[in-house]
């Protein structure tokens, strides 16, 4: 199983650095997203999918799964919402300012006011 | 238990939040951020102190025993650090009651700077390592509101690339721990050290910790991952540049001297050359870059990234002399680059333009402004009355210790060459002939140097008074070399 997801992971990482190689900005966004998203879910595999009760006490199971991986994976997803959320607002004000979304023609744009 | 270990954590959060009630109420939020700033010095001088006499402190958040919950970690390297970036933030407030624009001050300036500061502090402090990935976090989420702060076409596109990159490397960071913590089962620092001298670091550790350098690195702006810092750092207003040069690259530069002291110190040869390599390209690079531009703000961004290089050649060198070195250099760095980009915020008040060849004769009219950007220069550059001479000379002394001739040749060549920049500015835009824009135009520059001179008259006191400051950088010293008493002081059984 792990592996399957390694592979999993893997591809979202492909398809992450591809989108964020790209001139579009919104493209590079939505690759951060897939990167984080592939990000977390390593994160979930690193800790080990063996078989387990979820990890609430009421289950009163003989094995849980690690619950450490899940608080982190939590944590990180909240981070990650909040910066892009960020990230999609402040590409919406430079599309306004510099009046395109391609990186490149916004590199062109030196002067100021 | 000992509650003032947090302390210099919960005063700029406390602060910051209660700064965003405030509003539009600006002497104020002044006046709070300046109180909370010495609070912080007063509470880290104690925290000094104490650890000095006592060893380090630890606190256990919650009251879980390590390593089952987070603990906060003061050794004389951490309190140092968070000393210094307070001293920082209270010369930069002071900075900004003239020289910020109102509408910047407005808009959460100052609440801004107090939750970079949680930030900051929080990771000097931290001692679990994912912990530290959420520290990380909050001073890179107020930085870029900072960095953005005024909304400016240039600010804008900067930002952008600032916070792509950062997104890249957080995304990084967690794949790291993510690794480290399947290898190893824990996320506590002085657990994984000891866990990982039990299994005498394997190659995939090494793999690992490689992987850490390459996120440190990128938060540090080392040699190949340096790219972002020009663009972003030259982009804000002066003051916002100045913290950022004190202390963002610091934190990075901090984090890869923890990780490669404590936990992955097993290969040397491996993981501190491989630094000691980059630390020498990244002076070439940022000496290059400095002589390179005839803009003032590109050559001390340039500067900036230099100093990364000297202060990572005392990892690289990792003997008593070299660590030494290391963060005495580190700690003069922070001070000396505020100053020197608040210097040049005053500067570009008064001539309107930062290029050089544009404006000359500084001095005539503005005499002090003057010589204290020609003191920081000398003192950036490392002469002897100035705290950078010590902090070299011990770099240099390591370096030879560690028979590393190559790198202390390019540390030697490359102060020159950062010498050579800074002096360029003296001579051609603060001496020479006078060409101002006429003085209707000129900025009011009163009030905008003394925090420099505050500044500088600390790294004076540093480089004078290095035997008041030697117990505690050798404290710290002594820890870098000697996990055992980290791990000791975090896991020992109360």
């Amino acid at each position: 199983m792990e592996i399957l997801i390694s592979i999993v992971v893997g591809i979202l990482f492909t398809v992450g650095v591809y989108l964020i190689l790209s001139r579009n900005m919104t493209r590079i966004i939505i690759g951060t997203g897939i990167l984080s998203h592939g990000v977390h879910l390593l994160l979930l595999t690193m800790g080990g999918l063996k078989q387990g009760a979820p990890p609430l006490l009421g289950e009163k199971a003989a094995s849980y799964t690690d619950p450490l991986p899940q608080a982190l994976i939590l944590t990180a997803i909240v981070i990650s919402f909040g910066v892009t959320s960020f990230f999609l607002v402040l590409a919406y004000r430079a599309y306004k300012a510099h009046g395109t979304d391609n990186m490149d023609e916004m590199e062109g744009a030196k002067s100021d006011e | 238990m000992n509650n003032l270990t947090i302390a210099p954590l919960l005063i700029p959060l406390v602060t910051g939040v209660i700064l965003l009630f405030l509003g539009k109420r600006l002497i104020l939020q002044k006046a709070l951020s300046i109180l909370s700033g010495m609070a912080i010095i007063a509470t880290s001088i104690f925290l000094l102190m104490d650890v000095l006499e006592n060893g380090i402190k630890t606190y256990q958040v919650g009251g879980w025993q390590p390593p089952f919950g987070i603990v906060l970690v003061a050794d004389s390297l951490a309190t140092l650090l968070v000393l210094f970036s307070s001293i920082i933030m209270v010369a930069t407030t002071l900075f900004t009651f003239r020289g910020l624009d109102l509408e910047r001050k407005n808009y959460y300036y100052y609440p801004l700077v107090q939750f970079l500061l949680t930030g900051v502090i929080g990771a000097f402090l931290t001692g679990d390592i994912f912990n530290l990935f959420v520290f990380f976090e909050v001073l890179l989420m107020s930085s870029y509101a900072l960095i953005v702060l005024g909304g400016t076409k240039t600010q804008l596109r900067e930002s952008l690339k600032y916070v792509l990159i950062n997104v890249i490397s957080s995304a990084f960071f967690v794949t790291a721990v993510a690794f480290l913590y399947s290898a190893t089962g824990t996320l506590n620092m002085a657990d994984l050290s000891a866990r990982i001298a039990e299994i005498n670091q394997p190659g995939l550790i090494t793999v690992i910790a490689l992987l850490f350098l390459i996120v440190f690195g990128m938060k540090a702006a080392i040699f190949p991952l340096f790219f972002w810092l020009p663009g972003a750092y030259s982009a804000p207003p002066p003051v916002i540049s100045a913290i950022f040069a004190g202390l963002l690259t610091k934190v990075g530069i901090y984090a890869i001297y923890r990780v490669f002291t404590i936990i992955f110190y097993h290969h040397p040869d491996v993981t501190h050359y491989t630094i000691g390599i980059l630390a020498a390209i990244t002076m070439i690079v940022g000496a290059v870059g400095a002589i390179a531009y005839n803009d003032i703000h590109k050559i001390l961004v340039y500067n900036v990234v230099a100093g990364v290089g000297f202060i990572l050649l005392g990892l690289s060198a990792f003997n008593e002399d070299g660590l030494f070195g290391g963060m005495f250099y580190l700690l003069h760095d922070m001070l000396i680059k505020a100053a020197l980009f608040l210097l040049a915020g005053a500067i570009v008040v008064i001539t309107r333009t930062t290029k050089i060849g544009q404006a000359s004769g500084i001095i005539k009219n503005y005499p002090l402004l003057g010589w204290t950007f020609l003191a920081a220069a000398l003192s950036l550059a490392g002469v002897p009355p100035f705290s950078g001479f010590f902090g070299k000379l011990l770099l240099i002394q390591g370096g030879f210790a560690a028979e590393q001739y190559v790198f202390v040749a390019v540390l030697l060549v490359s102060s020159l060459l950062v010498l050579y920049s800074v002096m360029r500015i003296f001579f051609q835009v603060i001496l020479g002939e006078e060409i101002l824009p006429d003085v209707s135009r000129r900025g009011n520059v009163k009030g905008l140097v003394y925090p420099s001179i505050f500044l500088l008259f600390l790294s004076f006191l540093m480089g004078m008074g290095a035997e008041a400051v030697y117990p505690y950088v050798a404290d710290a010293t002594n820890t870098l070399l000697n996990p055992e008493l980290y791990i000791d002081a975090v896991l020992k059984e109360e």
